[in-house]
């Protein structure tokens, strides 16, 4: 065993405990309809697990790929528009740090007014969430690049491009993983809320149908759901990081 | 002939109000082997940024080998005081970089030129191996290995074994030397250490005043190949202890 493992092992006995927890005065409140127990939960998930898997998981992960391409396309151009010309950067910034003022969750039933019930009103509410962490991490990272790197290579008669693919790029690539990993949870996040206010199938619009009929662990299945692929998608994230970057820490 | 020769330069940086090298004249023949000592900050380095092209002056022209620098590129080979290898490249990889850069070559050429270099300096089988593997020593002489492969024989280094313990500073600058007394190429070495200065140059070039507007210079009286047994001969270190006089001379002003 691993020294990470171990490391884990606090906190699995910590989450084990809170579990225990819930379960124990969810059944002293015992009104399932509002707060369900774990266990009733988990009994849900196997009930429910027909529709959910076949149904209303692949619609919120195809909106949620979708959502995450869509995102780390445009982050990834916003960040290297941003380093690649102060310019850019005055007019972009501002612009970028905006959009995370707008009240996401509040204006979304407009966009199912604008693009519908399908897929892309979801998809931008997941957009609107995710393009923001991975644009200033990976900026930041491109900024991150040092000084006098960039003169060595300068001496060797580099060009702006050489700069930024021998230089920038490598750089910023532990900055993109942690992008990723934020984003991750984050796309499904957005996913989610965009069903929840509008939509024919999907987790988050299962969820609320579960809402309108009083049943609690009905409501709750669904988001398990959500935090186990979301949790299992971060790991083959790191996984992916490990295997690429092999240089984090050395200055 | 000369390799690289200042004619009236002078440059400023634009938070100062006046000029770090103020109409400095100097040259340095090919093949020789100079060390520019003087104090912490006091402009010895704007010397080689300039030379590099990494600073342009405000006035003057820098020829290397007859010709202005601006019309060139590629004619000199630059090593920092920091060793910049890149974490993320192996060292083989860090070596091909100048000649990446440069263009040109085939991957297999590159790989077989830095092969080649990594030999050259002490470091053969190193190739595969990542930067954060290798000693500061090693380090240095795969930076200098990298330096090399620039396409030039005028190489510019500075301070490049400041940062090493002092044994292995000591056997790095025996080691350079072996390396110049091999290839023969122009040296122009940055240092504040007056005893490496003594002991590497052929004729040291001191900064005895800022803003530069001369570089005094003093022959070593000691023939190629050195050892570090010269630096105990009378001659040698009445040198040393002048130059430290002089040196100590500027800071009191």
């Amino acid at each position: 065993m691993n020294r990470a493992n171990r490391g884990g092992l606090p906190a699995l006995i910590f989450l084990f405990a809170l579990l225990v927890f819930w379960q124990l005065g969810a059944m002293e409140v015992n009104a399932a309809y509002i707060l369900p127990t774990p266990l009733q939960i988990l009994r849900r998930l196997w009930e429910l697990r027909g529709p959910l898997l076949t149904v209303h998981l692949p619609a919120t992960m195809a909106v949620t790929g979708l959502g995450l391409v869509i995102s780390l396309v445009l982050g990834l151009g916003l960040a290297a528009a941003m380093d690649w010309s102060p310019l850019l950067q005055r007019c972009l910034y501002p612009v970028v740090v905006a959009s995370q003022t707008i009240p996401t969750t509040a204006i979304a039933p407009l966009f199912v007014l604008w693009f519908g019930y399908g897929v892309w009103s979801k998809v931008l509410v997941s957009v609107l969430m995710t393009f923001f962490p991975i644009t200033i991490t990976v900026y930041d990272g491109l900024r991150s690049a040092r000084a006098e790197m960039t003169e060595l290579l300068e001496t060797y008669g580099a060009t702006k491009w050489d700069v930024f693919r021998k230089i920038k790029i490598p750089c910023a690539l532990p900055c993109f993983f942690s992008a990723v990993k934020m984003a991750v949870p984050i796309s499904i996040i957005g996913a989610a809320i965009g069903e929840w206010l509008g939509a024919q199938s999907g987790l988050g619009y299962f969820s609320r149908r579960m809402m309108t009929q009083l049943d609690g662990a009905g409501v709750f299945a669904p988001i398990v759901l959500l935090s186990a692929v979301a949790m299992l998608a971060v790991w083959l994230v790191g996984l992916a990081e490990k295997k690429i970057v092999k240089w984090r820490g050395e200055s | 002939m000369r390799a690289l020769e200042f004619d009236r330069v002078s440059c400023r940086y634009p938070e100062d109000d006046f000029d770090i090298i103020d109409n400095l004249s100097f040259s340095v023949e090919a093949g020789s082997f100079h060390c520019i000592v003087g104090v912490s900050g006091c402009g010895k380095s704007t010397i080689l940024r300039l030379t590099c092209g990494l600073l342009r002056s405000k006035a003057g022209t820098i020829r290397v080998n007859g010709r202005p620098v601006a019309e060139q590129s590629h004619y000199c080979g630059y090593m920092p005081q920091r060793d910049l290898l890149f974490p993320w490249r192996t060292v083989g990889e860090n070596l091909a970089l100048p000649l990446e850069i440069r263009g040109g070559y085939t991957r297999a050429e590159r790989r077989e030129l830095a092969e080649e270099a990594l030999a050259d300096v002490g470091l053969a089988g190193c190739r595969d191996k990542m930067p954060s593997e290798l000693s500061g020593g090693m380090r240095q002489r795969a930076a200098f290995a990298r330096t090399m492969l620039a396409g030039s024989d005028l190489l510019l280094l500075d301070e490049p074994f400041s940062a090493l313990d002092f044994l292995t500073r000591v056997s790095m600058q025996e080691w350079l030397l072996e390396q110049w007394e091999k290839h023969r190429m122009t040296i122009l070495f940055i240092t504040h250490d007056v005893e490496e200065a003594v002991f590497l140059s052929g004729s040291v070039l001191a900064v005895d005043q800022t803003p530069i507007r001369r570089l005094s210079e003093i022959p070593v009286p000691a023939p190629y190949p050195r050892t570090r047994a010269c630096l105990a001969r009378p001659e040698m270190a009445e040198l040393r202890e002048e130059l430290i006089e002089m040196l100590r001379r500027r800071v009191e002003v």
